[in-house]
């Protein structure tokens, strides 16, 4: 069930122009599959009138606890990652559908471009409770893009790329190494929209199973506005509703 | 205890003055989480047309300074799947379930409007003459007094229920349209629709939505809207539902003062997605701390 809460801000780590925003319901959170999203509002901010949509970076059911990784792209945004510690802030979650879990024994691949790393630090760690190892091919601009990267490696095979060479492979996602190295059944993508159809053309080539996760301009967060609509095989869908998650044989790409 | 009940007229009776508007509440089913929707007077549930429609591209959505630009064009699945697919899941909420009809000729809101008078739980209908008739060079039909006397005339023929006509603001004179509505057989008229706008990406030199010019709602618009419901208000003799910004009771409230029988929340739906409901209790507590009994006693009870 989708819920409208206010969370404190219990901890917040700044890594340049991104934020890590760890926050606290007093309330018992909702179930939270990886890849879903929440809508945050943006208090006092005079041009932010639209709640921001953010995907969920990790959850710790136990104390009640969602940490968020925002990259200061427009005035929301930046608002958002001036909030103070211990300062409330209202989430409405958890919306969307999440990324398909995979089944044991598969070999799975996780792409992230950008902060599109963002969820699959949840979505890694729920595959490691449920025994399995992904593989995580990680791109940036440069090595200030790749945020707690350390942490992403203890949860599975992880491969870097910059684009500037300042970290593992230099060049994007699509031209590491490891595409040449491995195969894998079921491709996962977060990123920017050019690097996830770059993605999903490679994983297309290979014909190997590919979702990723959209992230559409959206006003409502819950299907009934229409406004974040994708070109899909069955019409224009919801990415807030149908997705953010969807497989790329669906899309129009 | 404040009596909340409002008689919109043809059998229209509101447990109390507060709806959704038509597209910011999907069919309702998508806040059913946030909101209990036996606290609502009504929703009117989204814009349908006789024929399916794929909408417009993507983008279509900018914010705006307290507000919001869209250009949705209509996105539905038509008339009959709404019959035989939603009607079913959602004839038997605890509300009054609204249809907000719209059409791109004459002969479609006749059509949709006959199908839509068969649904036993469906008490009324919402026109949206804000859409271009494209028989008329794309002028809307409800831009003139011709063009909404011809369509909620020959609507009002096939339909019996609540004819509620939702005005556009893109007009020079609101009130002689609303005249020209209640002289054709509307019995009540909602007011307003978005006004019209668009936005621009300054670097890329680029509009901001797929086909330029949109909608604008939310809180920005309020003042406009309120002087307009005035406007109409003193003008017609029926019902008026007033919408256009309202993101809280004391707005609700000043369009009652200004002359609204009931309003619509709209954009704050996206905001906050209980909102409605917390509205209508709102209300129900500036009319206890104003000592009314009945909360029609607000309507048009701005001391000019």
């Amino acid at each position: 069930m989708k819920q409208i809460t206010d969370f404190k801000l219990i901890e917040k780590q700044v890594f340049g122009r991104s934020v890590l925003l760890r926050l606290r319901s007093d309330h018992a959170l909702p179930d939270i599959a990886p890849g879903q999203f929440v809508q945050v509002r943006v208090d006092d901010s005079p041009s932010t009138y639209l709640r921001r949509p953010i995907s969920i970076h990790d959850v710790d059911f136990q104390q009640n606890e969602i940490t968020l990784l925002v990259q200061q792209v427009g005035e929301g945004t930046k608002h958002l990652a001036q909030a103070e510690t211990g300062t409330y802030i209202n989430m409405v979650l958890p919306l969307g559908n999440g990324f398909m879990i995979p089944e044991k024994g598969e070999k799975v691949l996780l792409v992230g471009g950008g902060i599109g790393i963002a969820p699959l630090f949840y979505f890694a760690k729920v595959l490691n409770e449920k025994g399995i190892n992904p593989s995580l091919l990680l791109g940036g601009k440069s090595e200030s893009d790749l945020i707690r990267l350390s942490d992403y490696q203890k949860l599975g095979d992880t491969f870097v790329t910059t684009e500037d060479g300042s970290l593992g492979e230099k060049g994007f996602v699509t031209m590491h190494s490891v595409w040449q190295k491995q195969s894998f059944d079921r491709i996962y993508v977060c990123g920017p929209k050019p690097m996830m159809k770059a993605v999903a053309k490679l994983a297309a080539e290979k014909d190997v199973w590919c979702e990723v996760s959209l992230e559409n301009l959206m006003a409502c967060g819950l299907g009934a506005c229409l406004c974040c609509v994708e070109d899909t095989i069955d019409g224009n869908l919801c990415v807030c509703k149908e997705g953010p998650v969807f497989n790329t044989r669906r899309l129009k790409w | 205890m404040v009596n909340t009940t409002i008689d919109l007229g043809r059998g229209l009776v509101l447990r109390n003055p507060v709806m959704t508007a038509s597209g910011t509440f999907g069919y309702g089913e998508e806040y059913t989480d946030f909101v209990d929707l036996s606290q609502l007077g009504g929703i009117i549930v989204k814009g349908t047309t006789l024929n399916p429609r794929e909408g417009n591209p993507y983008p279509r959505m900018a914010e705006t300074p307290s507000g919001m630009l869209n250009c949705v064009g209509l996105q539905n699945k038509g008339v009959q799947y709404f019959i035989d697919t939603i009607y079913p899941r959602i004839k038997d909420f605890d509300t009054h379930v609204l249809l907000n009809l719209s059409g791109s000729t004459l002969e479609d809101y006749v059509k949709g409007a006959e199908m839509i008078d068969a649904l036993d739980k469906i008490p009324a209908i919402e026109l949206n003459v804000s859409c271009p008739n494209v028989k008329q060079g794309g002028m809307a039909f409800g831009v003139t007094c011709a063009g909404i006397s011809q369509v909620v005339s020959e609507v009002r023929k096939v339909y019996h229920k609540h004819l509620m006509v939702k005005l556009s603001p893109n007009v020079t004179n609101i009130a002689e349209i609303a005249l020209a509505a209640e002289a054709a057989g509307a019995d009540s008229v909602s007011l307003i629709n978005t006004l019209m706008g668009m936005a621009i990406d300054a670097e890329r030199r680029k509009p901001k939505l797929s086909v330029i010019t949109g909608g604008l709602s939310g809180a920005c618009v309020k003042p406009v809207a309120l002087r307009m419901v005035w406007q109409v208000a003193k003008a017609v003799k029926i019902p008026v539902v007033g919408l256009g910004g309202i993101s809280n009771a004391i707005d609700a409230v000043e369009f009652m003062l200004a002359g609204a029988s009931a309003i619509e929340i709209g954009t704050a739906n996206f905001i906050d997605p209980a909102i409605s409901a917390k509205v209508a209790q709102g209300i129900n507590e500036y009319c206890e701390r104003h000592g009314l009994q009945k909360v029609t006693d607000l309507i048009g009870a701005l001391k000019c």
